[in-house]
């Protein structure tokens, strides 16, 4: 019975609720939130990535008490938000090159240190920017474990520069430059990397993915990486309506079905073993998450279903649901 | 100006940015209407007062109950909860029980002796109410509480009409009927009972009344001619039930046949047994699922023992039997004779064959015209006599205690406009709160709690109550499990899923505004809010 009447309506699955107590409800819901990426940027309607941007950083600013420097790296979330000299961050913020985000954080870290300041460093930014053009410097900043949450919103292509793949693009999607043409279609199967495991393999003392799609667990996994010092790796999912071809209102809804079909599963790990899933609630096919995209028009081209290469992906989320143990979380 | 470093421009925010100008579309919250309060006959506003309970505010979820009906403890009981039919939740899990959240706020107002709002001042009419079911009371309740002087008259001694002498106690206890109805007279309507209203018009007249409030009910039983050696052991059901309410134990036997299948005929099989009767069986001419009776009436039916044969009918009463023909459906599914009968021991027959309004008191009234056995009323609940107004199971409409609880509130409204010369205005319509306008992906999983039942065997032999009420806690429960469609419950996602921070949030009970400076009309508040509060709508232009 005292289990029972713990039900909530909405339990946490909403950002806040007015029978939760306040300790429980999402930082978003909160007026006293920083906004740490305000209004009047220059992201498209229902930008994720604008989105995610301000839940990590607004936790990470109630989980710092505001003491947050944060370093951006080259991308959409630089210039939609900084076109000189305009600025819609609400927070201490610098930016430098494409490549050297992580470099520039540690360089902060370093002279936070040497001052005796306790401000703390996040650096962010896009896949391009994190896996590919700013990878070394980011394994450089894991394997001296220097003190900075470095945070990857991943929306699968440098959206920036016209949409053209990198190495967190999806199998099958269609880019700029990876067409729907010819007898592989769109991104080729075995192509790309998987930047969290990749972290993981630094031993860092903390990994962890996220989403739009759930908002009190990104904001968890945001407050338990402030919690530790050393370096930390956050790798969110941040759908593109631009991109991937989703329409504006449907952002969180991609972002939901890619989690619940297991194209994007969300764990946490801790000094590289995985320790902790957000288990799947409701199972989905990957074909549903695919149809709300046009990138993956492809497949379902002239009312004909591409079973077969659905079937491919479908195979990966499959194993990713075995691999992380998405559907018990234990 | 003296300038940092290579700083040459002042820095600016992005606020200066209005990015509202890209919208084409713009969010906009609305109160939709949920479907349970769409469904419900009685006019209740389900979705604010279940809002109420959730917060564990009972008072207050029970002084929003009774703004549109003053019998929640009866309804509760006795209602047949069309809300939960068309409740949203049921395409999640399991609809929310309404009717046991509403009977645990009406049995708490009891046990607490909360009492009804007072009325406004009196406006000096007096209204004459004939009838003190519940369509009678509760236009008499809100009559009251508009500032009316209202005298309701009643043949039989004690109020409460078909919820008194039709419903079985065992269903509706008589101690929970009495205070819902003594709280209503408590507001200072006065009552008289054993009072016959033979000429309306006359006592309208007499009597000073500026307006008069018909609701006599359905209590002439329908009969059909059944050969028998003894006729006096034919009854009819709704005479059977009034007889045992006013405290008469009728000589029925030890087997007895009820003949019909709606509700009062199980009402009266589950009576008869309590009586004593060791058998009790329904007859009934059509199959099993043409029977109109609840399916929660049947299934405690047989819990209770009774018996049923379907597709006879009845041709004649022997001694102790009665010979039924056996039906059967044709391949167009119509109902068809087959000659062959059988014989059913019984000692007594119970005819429930449906019920017809006692005509004579009204038909004689000027103006007032009598279509299909019913009395003709317009959209203002009003007969052709103008101040003269009907409802409830006398005028064409389906018949429940909330429709009759309905019919009083409606025509207590034009009633009231009518007295002040005045035309009720209708409330602005409202779009339905469909299914499809929720996100159910936020609504977190929770089977429906069931009320406790009597043991059947015990039941049997007893009038005590059937169901019981649910915990304070179960209630609680219960109505969290509220979808609340269609009317924004301040769970935050707009205001956290935008994108661009241009939902601003004014705080609780105030719930949220957009800002349109910076709203690009993407929309996620839209397609993220769980209950369907807000909708896109084109900007003009």
């Amino acid at each position: 019975m005292s289990q029972r009447i713990k039900f909530y309506q909405t339990g946490t699955l909403t950002a806040g609720n007015r029978l939760l107590d306040p300790e429980t409800r999402a930082v978003q819901s909160s007026v006293d939130r920083s906004n740490a990426l305000t209004s009047g940027h220059r992201a498209c309607q229902g930008c994720g990535e604008a989105l995610g941007a301000r839940w990590v950083l607004d936790a990470a600013m109630r989980a710092t008490g505001g003491q947050l420097v944060v370093v951006n790296a080259t991308g959409c979330l630089e210039v939609f938000t900084t076109p000189y000299p305009e600025s819609s961050w609400q927070v201490p913020w610098l930016h430098s090159l494409f490549a050297n985000a992580a470099s520039v954080a540690t360089g902060v870290a370093a002279a936070m240190r040497s001052k005796g300041s306790a401000v703390r460093v996040v650096a962010q930014g896009g896949d391009g920017g994190t896996m590919d053009i700013g990878f070394g410097a980011l394994s450089g900043m894991f394997e001296r474990n220097d003190d900075v949450l470095y945070v990857c919103y991943d929306n699968e292509a440098y959206m920036n520069t016209g949409v053209q793949r990198s190495s967190a693009t999806p199998p099958l999607a269609r880019t700029a430059t990876t067409p729907a043409l010819g007898p592989e279609p769109g991104n080729e199967f075995g192509h790309g990397k998987n930047a969290p495991l990749i972290a993981m393999a630094h031993g860092i003392p903390y990994v962890a993915t996220a989403s739009v799609a759930d908002l009190h667990d990104l904001e968890d996994k945001v407050e338990a990486a402030m919690k530790v010092h050393g370096a930390r790796y956050l790798h969110v999912h941040v759908p593109c309506p631009l991109g991937w071809g989703s329409a504006s209102d449907d952002t969180i809804k991609v972002a939901r079905l890619a989690v619940q079909c297991g194209l994007f599963p969300l764990f946490e790990a801790e000094h590289g073993e995985v320790v902790r899933r957000t288990p799947i609630r409701q199972r989905q096919p990957v074909e549903a998450y695919l149809r709300l995209q046009r990138r993956f028009d492809h497949l379902f081209a002239g009312g004909r279903v591409d079973v077969e290469r659905i079937a491919r992906l479908q195979a990966i989320a499959d194993r990713n649901i075995e691999r992380f143990r998405l559907l018990t979380g234990d | 100006m003296d300038k940092p470093f290579a700083i040459t421009l002042d820095l600016g925010s992005s606020r200066a940015n209005h990015t509202g100008s890209w919208r084409s579309r713009r969010p906009e919250y609305v109160d939709r209407l949920p479907p349970c309060n769409h469904a419900c006959p009685a006019g209740e506003d389900v979705q604010r007062w279940l809002y109420h309970a959730e917060e564990g505010d009972y008072r207050a979820a029970w002084q929003a109950l009774v703004e549109d009906n003053p019998f929640p403890a009866v309804m509760g009981r006795a209602c047949y909860h069309p809300c939960e039919t068309s409740c949203n939740r049921a395409k999640i899990d399991e609809p929310v029980s309404i009717h046991a959240v509403e009977r645990f706020l009406g049995d708490l107002a009891i046990r607490e002796k909360w009492p009804l709002s007072a009325p406004l001042p009196p406006t000096g009419k007096r209204v004459l109410v004939i009838g003190s079911g519940p369509s009678g009371l509760s236009a008499a309740y809100h009559l009251a509480r508009m500032g009316h002087a209202v005298t309701v008259r009643e043949a039989m001694p004690l109020a409460g009409g078909m919820m008194r002498y039709g419903i079985p106690r065992y269903r509706l206890p008589r101690d929970v009927l009495d205070a819902e109805v003594a709280r209503i007279f408590d507001l200072g309507v006065h009552f008289e009972p054993g009072v016959r209203v033979d000429d309306v018009a006359t006592s309208v007249a007499e009597g000073g009344f500026a307006a008069c409030f018909a609701a006599i009910g359905a209590h002439l039983a329908n009969r059909v001619e059944i050969p028998a050696r003894d006729a006096a052991r034919i009854f009819d059901a709704v005479d059977l039930l009034q007889r045992v309410e006013q405290g008469e134990a009728p000589r029925l036997g030890r087997r007895v046949a009820i003949y019909g299948g709606g509700d009062t005929a199980f009402d009266a099989a589950r009576t008869v047994k309590r009586l004593g009767a060791e058998e009790a069986c329904i007859v009934y001419r059509r199959t099993q699922a043409a029977m109109p009776a609840h399916a929660f009436e049947v299934a405690e039916a047989a819990e209770e023992g009774v018996t049923m044969r379907w597709l006879r009918t009845i041709k004649r009463f022997d001694e102790d039997r009665i010979v039924v023909e056996r039906m059967e459906l044709d391949e167009a599914g119509r109902l068809k004779a087959t000659g062959e009968v059988e014989t059913i021991e019984a000692d007594a027959l119970v005819l429930a064959l449906g019920q017809n309004v006692d005509l004579s008191v009204l038909e004689k009234v000027d103006g007032v015209r009598v279509v299909d056995r019913v009395i003709e009323v317009d959209d203002r609940m009003m007969t052709g006599h103008p101040g003269l107004f009907a409802g409830g199971d006398m005028v064409p409409s389906e018949r429940s205690i909330a429709i009759a609880v309905g019919h009083g509130k409606a025509a207590a409204r034009h009633l009231d406009a009518y007295v002040r010369g005045e035309k009720a205005k209708a409330p602005p319509p409202r779009e339905v709160a469909t299914f499809e306008t929720l996100n159910p992906w936020y609504y977190t999983e929770a089977d429906r709690t069931s009320q406790p039942a009597a043991d059947p065997v015990r039941r049997r032999a007893t009038f005590d109550e059937v169901n019981g009420g649910l915990t304070a806690d179960d209630a609680l429960f219960e109505a969290r499990r509220c979808l609340s469609c269609g009317n924004c419950f301040e769970c935050d996602n707009c205001y956290g899923v935008c994108p661009d921070n241009a939902v601003i949030k004014l705080g609780p009970g105030k719930r949220f505004r957009i800002d349109l400076d910076f709203c690009k009309g993407c929309g996620l508040c839209v397609a993220e809010c769980p209950c369907g509060a807000i909708r896109m709508v084109p900007e003009d232009g």
